[in-house]
């Protein structure tokens, strides 16, 4: 039997195809909105119960930035007992990163924790930056352009871990500082931050961002009662590219567990869609109700302005 | 040609069954064998050399604590015995040869994308040592400050910023204070 295809059949087709591509398209445009990170992103999981404070992390950072010389040297473990305006230790214009200290009592030893930027999926620094000075690459870094930066510091209010930090000393030529994942001089390459590199007892491991989670859950299952069954930054705002893993609930150590599971741009996404709204169609469209509402006014003020100027004539 | 085959057979019936018997006769290590003392120097850049005392070790603890199921002793660790009861002794029982030294190195982070890999989380080379020794340290009081166990080169006190003289560097204890 010969298989012939009728015009109308063709035209059927064609048809159907055009309608399930607009689907399909309709479907990949929606899946745009739940944007879940670069499948390829590195990370790092920090593994607080490893962590001996040793302050190395903090160390090679220093040097690997080419940032300035510390007050105290790195061996120098006073540190962990300063207290900056009733607070710990944070990350400055001369640290990308610092390791602090944590009494916790139910257990017989300290916790140490470093912190820097947790290279957030959907960083709230870059939705903010009004120039575009953030970008979060492929490989996992949210890295900054100080060349269109205008020293807004919008970022440092944005951002829900309070990272960046504004490099007050050069307000003319602003910066803003903070840890890039060593992206210009190690991550491109495929390299390792210098912090990892540094660590001794391995709290911190690279690798890729999926990867980690798999091992942290491997973690968690596999030493029962080590740690508490939660990594931190797997689903806090959305997603970061620098997790935790802690035998204490986060709260102990320093972490700020009120912060959203989703991106911090899905709360103010509403409100910034109506910006651009607000500033163009609003004056037009209520200039034009105006002129409307008071065009018989006008008509009739006209009308008797030329009535009364026949009279007098 | 009859008797070569029959030969052959029974060549073969032997062999698989000294296969099959062998996990039943577990070599095991002995102590003794090991070394007096072990230099770990593969990764000394920041701080020299550890001259690690093997005799002393071997007399505290048990070979599996930190050999775990290499040398061919009872498997201790509940996920090391999942696997491992009748591994037997391995041919190299040396730290390097299973944790990587180069732990982050793009090729290796590849090799633990493969999907029957139960050791994902395998620590690398310097991770193993410090994990393995602290770790014990820690809960026996043995010692566990940074220069207790290697000094600092000159590239490590470089690194660490020691010649600013804010305050006297403690010695530090990795338990804190």
């Amino acid at each position: 039997m010969k298989k012939t295809v009728s015009r109308r059949n063709f035209l059927k087709g064609g048809l159907a195809g055009t309608a399930a591509v607009a689907v399909l398209k309709n479907k990949e445009s929606q899946a745009a909105h739940d944007f879940e990170g670069y499948p390829e992103g590195m990370g790092v999981l920090v593994d607080l119960t490893r962590c001996v404070g040793c302050r190395s992390c903090e160390a090679a950072c220093n040097k690997e930035q080419g940032l300035p010389e510390p007050a105290k040297p790195f061996t120098d473990y006073s540190v962990f007992d300063e207290i900056h305006h009733g607070q710990k230790r944070r990350t400055d214009e001369t640290a990308y990163t610092v390791v602090n200290q944590y009494d916790v009592p139910e257990l017989d030893h300290p916790l140490f924790r470093k912190i820097q930027c947790n290279h957030c999926q959907e960083p709230a620094c870059l939705t903010s930056c009004f120039v575009n000075a953030y970008t979060k690459t492929p490989e996992g870094a949210v890295i900054y352009n100080s060349k269109v930066c205008v020293g807004c510091r919008t970022c440092m209010i944005a951002c829900p871990f309070y990272i960046p930090t504004f490099k007050y000393s050069s307000a003319f030529n602003p910066r803003i500082m903070k840890c890039i994942f060593c992206y210009d001089t190690r991550l491109k390459d495929g390299k390792p931050p210098a912090c990892v590199e540094a660590c001794p007892q391995e709290a911190l491991t690279f690798g890729k961002r999926t990867d980690l989670i798999d091992m942290g859950r491997q973690r968690i299952r596999n030493t029962p009662g080590k740690y508490v069954d939660h990594i931190y930054g797997e689903k806090e705002v959305g997603g970061t590219a620098w997790m935790y893993l802690s035998s204490v609930s986060f709260d102990k150590v320093g972490f700020d567990t009120h912060v959203p599971k989703e991106p911090i741009l899905n709360s103010v996404k509403d409100f910034l869609a109506m910006v651009p709204m607000v500033l163009t169609i609003w004056p037009g469209l209520f200039v034009g109700f105006h002129l409307l509402a008071t065009r018989k006014e006008n008509i009739k003020k006209q009308e008797q302005e030329n009535d009364e100027k026949e009279e007098q004539a | 040609m009859q008797t070569r085959k029959k030969i052959l057979r029974t060549a073969l019936a032997l062999a698989i069954g000294g296969v099959l018997t062998t996990p039943a006769q577990v070599w095991t290590m002995d102590a003794d064998d090991a070394p007096e003392s072990v230099t770990i120097d593969s990764l000394a850049t920041l701080y020299v050399p550890v001259e690690f005392d093997h005799a002393l070790h071997v007399e505290i603890t048990s070979c599996e604590q930190c050999h775990h199921h290499t040398t061919g002793g009872e498997v201790t660790d509940k996920n090391c015995a999942r696997c491992h009861t009748t591994s037997g002794e391995a041919d190299v029982v040396s730290c390097g040869e299973c944790h990587e030294s180069d732990r982050f190195h793009e090729k290796y982070l590849k090799t633990l994308e493969a999907p029957e890999l139960y050791h994902i989380d395998k620590p690398g080379l310097k991770g193993a040592y410090h994990l393995n020794c602290v770790g014990c340290h820690q809960e026996t009081g043995g010692p566990t400050g940074c220069q207790d166990c290697h000094t600092m080169t000159e590239a490590g006190e470089k690194l660490f910023d020691t010649h600013i003289k804010h305050s006297p560097a403690k010695g530090h204890s990795a338990t804190g204070h």
